[in-house]
């Protein structure tokens, strides 16, 4: 924990993930108007009253932008929550247990982690008819879970026959136990890591979909935001702003999961860190 | 050779999987999907169309599920994807093979010069670790894993094709057979310059930081340090010790590598209009065209799996203890 407070990328990581939390808990604080509200003349440029100016369809920008750091967050983290229970069956569980089970399991990640993800998300999300935020999260966990379970099963792999986690069996503890007990919380680092890389995956995967117009686009989030921005051609207008913040903050929040999971990855890996 | 036949065993059962999966997810989902489909096509088909659809997607069939099962099978594999609907009469096959070569043009050159450019800045990074250069290289890398490709592919065409000019703004360049003259290939390459860089830029990050990652835990091994004590020049040390042994995780994680740049493929043809496969399967999403949805899938999930079973043949051309173990 103190190498990790040490580290200068997991504190700026730490702190934008902070930030985008914050904003989003606030939102109704933060936001001078609601995020859907249709009512003001459109593409108005920056002023006091319109922060960011108005989008072509007569939204306030900035309150579409704070509202829109919900969306991602909870889809983010919710996802990679879920992601993390699946893994640590396909993974952990799988890498502890061995013999038939390991084979059966580790197959079935084998050719998950072949199949391209947002190819196969498009395709399943092409059949669904209800788009909720919940459709969206099962459908990114079922896409995502595949590379982080490969690396923890190598990890439970590593760990199973250390004397520890022996004796620990030899006491008849179950499985289960074992593996939630004495396992998990010796690999915690790299559960940690993985967390916030699946959360970056969803977070990216969702903004896609919803830029594609393939999530649910009366929703107010930052990908549905470029989708509208690219519908009403808010390049050929000019509205630059309309077109470049959503996707500074997706990169911004973007960028904060993934220094958090390298650096949980250096700190956690001590070959990684600096001697 | 056991190596090998694992290989092997694994594209088939993934192959096997993915066509599987193809043919139970519609019939998986609530309200059947196809019948809302084929209520929308209605007077756009002909009735012998709509009704080999019907019977493709199990709608009125006296087959059972098994039976159908196995005529997907023998279809797809002899390569009868059906007719698509937003093109009708259009075949799939037809639609899919004019589309192929602009996307295999995309991916593959973002793919290989990704591998090369990532890989080498990363095994640089290590090797001059804590660094200025370490110091940015670390940060860029994980941006440009973080960034969103529609959005970056959208200012890149904002200011490189809008603003300046410099760039054709959409299409691939000519219908491919203009590729036959001077004037044909030039307009290719000049539509495909903005896409294929987008593209490999954000490809790029990910192969920094495993490269990276990795080299720093090889230049602790022991065979470095022996390495050193022979005095070795740092030049030799770096390619043909560290860089040579670092390079092998960038092998096993390509499948993820390419599903990546997949995934950037299908923004990318998306933002830059750009006539390849994957816009084409967005289009066929949008349209509720599920012929073509499914053609475009099976080819897809196969020319990855195909892709991923080359680099794990180069795999065991680098890895020694691959082709050894093998064959004990």
């Amino acid at each position: 924990m103190k190498a990790f407070l040490r580290n200068r990328r997991a504190l700026t990581g730490a702190g934008i993930l902070i930030f985008f939390g914050l904003v989003a808990l606030l939102a109704p604080v933060i936001a001078p108007y609601s995020p859907n509200d249709i009512n003001f003349t459109p593409m108005l440029g920056v002023s006091a009253k319109h922060l960011l100016g108005t989008t072509p369809q007569g939204q306030d920008i900035f309150s579409q932008l704070v509202y829109g750091s919900r969306d991602s967050l909870e889809v983010g983290l919710i996802t990679a929550a879920v992601i993390a229970v699946v893994q640590l069956f396909m993974g952990v569980f799988s890498g502890y247990a061995g013999g038939w089970v390991d084979g059966v399991l580790s197959s079935v990640t084998n050719i998950w982690l072949v199949l391209p993800g947002l190819v196969l998300l498009i395709v399943i999300i092409s059949y669904v008819p209800n788009k909720g935020i919940t459709t969206m999260i099962g459908v990114l966990a079922i896409t995502g879970w595949a590379w982080g379970a490969r690396v923890l099963r190598s990890q439970a792999i590593a760990l199973r026959d250390r004397p520890f986690i022996e004796a620990a069996r030899m006491s008849g503890e179950s499985r289960l136990h074992i593996v939630l007990f004495n396992v998990v919380p010796n690999m915690f680092g790299v559960l940690v890591a993985n967390f916030f890389g699946a959360a970056l995956y969803a977070v990216l995967a969702e903004a896609g979909l919803d830029f594609l117009g393939l999530g649910n686009i009366n929703q107010v989030s930052w990908g549905t935001m470029l989708y509208w921005a690219q519908s009403a051609n808010a390049m050929l207008l000019g509205e630059w702003i309309y077109l470049l913040l959503p996707g500074l903050c997706i990169l911004l929040l973007g960028t904060g999961l993934g220094l958090l999971n390298f650096a949980v990855d250096e700190v956690a890996d001590p070959r990684l860190r600096r001697n | 050779m056991r190596y090998l036949a694992r290989r092997i065993g694994l594209l088939l059962l993934t192959g096997w999987a993915a066509l599987t999966f193809n043919f139970v997810l519609p019939r998986l989902m609530p309200g059947n999907p196809v019948e809302t489909m084929l209520a929308r096509y209605q007077g756009k088909l002909t009735p012998q169309a709509a009704n080999a659809l019907e019977v493709a997607f199990g709608l009125k069939t006296k087959q059972g599920e098994l039976g159908q099962y196995f005529t997907y099978l023998g279809h797809t594999l002899t390569g009868h994807f059906g007719v698509s609907l937003t093109y009708f009469p259009e075949k799939v096959t037809t639609l899919i093979g004019q589309a192929l070569p602009w996307t295999l043009g995309l991916v593959g050159f973002a793919t290989v010069v990704a591998f090369f450019i990532g890989t080498a800045i990363g095994a640089v990074a290590a090797w001059h670790r804590g660094s200025a250069l370490d110091g940015i290289m670390v940060p860029m890398g994980v941006m440009l894993s973080a960034m969103p490709v529609f959005w970056i592919g959208l200012l890149v065409l904002y200011v490189f094709a809008f603003k300046l000019g410099w760039f054709p703004v959409a299409g691939g360049g000519s219908g491919g057979q203009g590729l036959a003259s001077i004037s044909g290939f030039g307009a290719v390459i000049s539509h495909a310059t903005l896409p294929a860089i987008t593209l490999t830029a954000v490809s790029l990050g990910g192969y920094i930081i495993l490269m990276r990652n990795t080299t720093i835990t090889v230049l602790s091994d022991d065979f470095v340090k022996f390495a050193r004590a022979k005095g070795l020049p740092d030049r030799v040390i770096a390619t043909r010790y560290a860089a040579r042994n670092a390079i092998l995780p960038s092998f096993t994680s390509f499948a993820l590598a390419l599903g990546f740049v997949v995934a950037g493929a299908i923004f990318i043809e998306y933002v830059f209009d750009y006539p390849g496969i994957a816009y084409l399967l967005y289009q066929a999403v949008i349209s509720q065209d599920y012929p073509l949805e499914q053609g475009i899938f099976v080819v897809i999930i196969l020319g990855v799996l195909l892709a991923v079973f080359i680099s794990d043949l180069f795999y065991a051309l680098l890895d020694p203890r691959i082709r050894v173990e093998g064959r004990s």
